[in-house]
């Protein structure tokens, strides 16, 4: 076994194990922070793949942010254990079925598989030779689909725009920092010196 | 004899660990004097001695206070999560160290030279807020909570703007790797080649996103003494407060260090005719550091909406536009290669 077999096996044992322990895990956020593992285990097997920019762009954005969002909304979660428990019992008939489903559905498709002639040799679609693989993403993405690009990155402004119009609303009950205001008072006018004698007061 | 043995896989690993070692070692001494150096600067500028009497003029404070962390009793409040809450600073520390891998101090001396090495220094900081929301979280404290909520909310988006200043000097350099971007700021001027020129407006953002990103004052909001005890640290004590801190120091050397190899040309000598070398960024990082060390003693804390407004309304359009800019003055290289450094084959 060379070293990179050896880094594969651990990389695939951690992703699979913590993926394991995402859905065994009783504490929900524990269970976020194990999916947090499994994201940097997957990225560990992209870097052995050569896609190490796509392996960066992983752990930046799904671990450093989205993951980040998750458990911010895990911990802020008020959830009754006992009761959910509780109910695990009702629920477990129909969630079984799904699970079956599931699992057919899934033998079934890959029971099927047919592989196209060469295409083992075509799955690790390195990057053009001479090139690291960042450019030659850069190049495809910016040159060859520009537009589609450009339309994805439409469509996720249109979703921002959308999510903070169905969330904003002006309080008027609420005391707001004006910035500019508070920047541009002037210390003359703000305060006042009094000379305050003993025993007097103001 | 030396070269054989190098050259089999054993020789290999081992020179491999020795190389990380003496990495680690550099930013452990490195952080004994940072923390140090911060608290004699910020003595010194409020009129105090600082240190002074442990080893030569305090020098070996910070060794007296580690031993102390050390040997003191760990103290584990009732009712903590104690996997996640041993993890979180283990986490920090590690996370923090593991970042100097990519980072070049003279030609060729670098553990890892991989070409998205800006992008790993980027995901590893990135990673770094974990430490901090499972350290808040796991305490069970609502003190240690509300900072770490605070913390992490101001490294995400302080992130942001950190991220597109980096891609301004990605895109006059075409590269992500440490070395190209230090090499195409060489040239016959000194420091007038670097980038810090070019991207002046950029290199104020950075220095600031710099000090929010790695909860230092004036944007220690996780920690606000006055409001919040110590932040997500409330309930640590004894060593695993130790790794929090030096972890704290470590990322704050590390921006030091970021902000030498983007903007201020890294191990290339400011005059030209001097030779090149790792004394020039060593002494770059240092200079930063006294920076990062004034601007806590001088500046005042900021209020928390003030510091969000200034991440989203003021640094991330600044940034956002400054790509665009350097984008279009890169492209039609304007002023030559005052931009567009690729064009110089780097």
């Amino acid at each position: 076994m060379t070293v990179a077999d050896v880094a594969f096996y651990a990389f695939a044992l951690v992703t699979v194990a913590s993926g394991l322990m995402v859905t065994l895990s009783r504490n929900p956020v524990h269970a976020v922070l194990w999916l947090i593992l499994a994201f940097i285990g997957a990225s560990g097997l992209m870097v052995l793949m050569g896609a190490e920019f796509v392996a960066m762009l992983l752990l930046i954005v799904y671990v450093g942010a989205v993951a980040v969002l998750f458990l911010f909304v895990v911990m802020m979660l008020d959830i009754d254990f006992a009761a959910l428990k509780g109910q695990i019992t009702h629920a477990m008939p129909l969630a079984l079925l799904v699970g079956v489903v599931l699992l057919l559905e899934l033998g079934l498709g890959i029971g099927a598989w047919v592989e196209a002639d060469g295409a083992m040799s075509l799955r690790d679609a390195p990057a053009p030779h001479g090139m690291d693989n960042a450019r030659a993403l850069g190049l495809i993405l910016y040159d060859k689909y520009i537009y589609l690009f450009q339309a994805a990155g439409l469509i996720l402004l249109v979703a921002m725009i959308g999510a903070i119009v169905l969330t904003l609303r002006h309080r008027k009950d609420v005391k707001r920092q004006n910035v500019l205001q508070q920047m541009w008072r002037d210390p003359a006018k703000a305060m006042e010196l009094k000379d305050v004698k003993p025993g007097q007061g103001l | 004899m030396m070269d054989g043995f190098l050259n089999t896989g054993l020789g290999t690993a081992v020179l491999i660990l020795a190389q990380s070692l003496g990495v680690i070692a550099f930013v452990m001494l490195s952080l004994l004097f940072l923390v140090y150096a911060d608290r004699k600067i910020w003595a010194a500028v409020q009129l105090r001695r600082g240190p002074n009497v442990v080893g030569p003029w305090g020098l070996l404070q910070t060794v007296a206070d580690a031993l102390k962390y050390v040997v003191k009793e760990i103290v584990i409040p009732a009712g903590v999560d104690r996997p996640v809450f041993f993890l979180a600073p283990m986490l920090s520390f590690v996370l923090a160290v593991l970042a100097w891998a990519v980072i070049p101090f003279h030609p060729g001396w670098v553990l890892a030279d991989i070409n998205v090495a800006i992008l790993f220094v980027f995901a590893v900081s990135s990673l770094e807020v974990y430490g901090v929301i499972m350290g808040g979280w796991a305490s069970n404290s609502k003190y240690a909570f509300l900072g770490s909520l605070r913390s992490a909310a101001q490294m995400i988006s302080y992130e942001v703007s950190l991220g597109l200043i980096i891609i301004g000097i990605i895109i006059s350099t075409g590269s992500m790797n440490f070395s190209a971007i230090v090499a195409a700021q060489d040239g016959n001027w000194g420091l007038f080649n670097w980038y810090w020129l070019p991207h002046l407006p950029m290199v104020v953002l950075f220095f600031v996103s710099a000090l929010a990103e790695t909860n230092r004052p004036p944007f220690d909001l996780p920690e606000a003494e006055s409001e919040l005890v110590a932040g997500f640290m409330v309930e640590y004590s004894s060593t695993p407060y130790l790794l929090f801190m030096a972890g704290e120091y470590i990322a704050i050397f590390l921006m030091c260090a970021l902000l030498s190899l983007l903007f201020f040309g890294g191990w290339l000598s400011p005059i030209p005719g001097l030779p090149d070398g790792w004394w020039w960024m060593v002494a770059k990082m240092w200079v930063f550091f006294f920076l990062f060390a004034m601007v806590k003693a001088i500046v005042p804390r900021y209020r928390y909406d003030q510091l969000m407004r200034i991440g989203w309304k003021v640094f991330l359009p600044l940034s956002l536009a400054w790509v665009v800019i350097v984008a279009f003055l890169a492209k039609f290289e304007i002023l030559g290669a005052f931009w567009a450094r690729f064009t110089l084959g780097g």
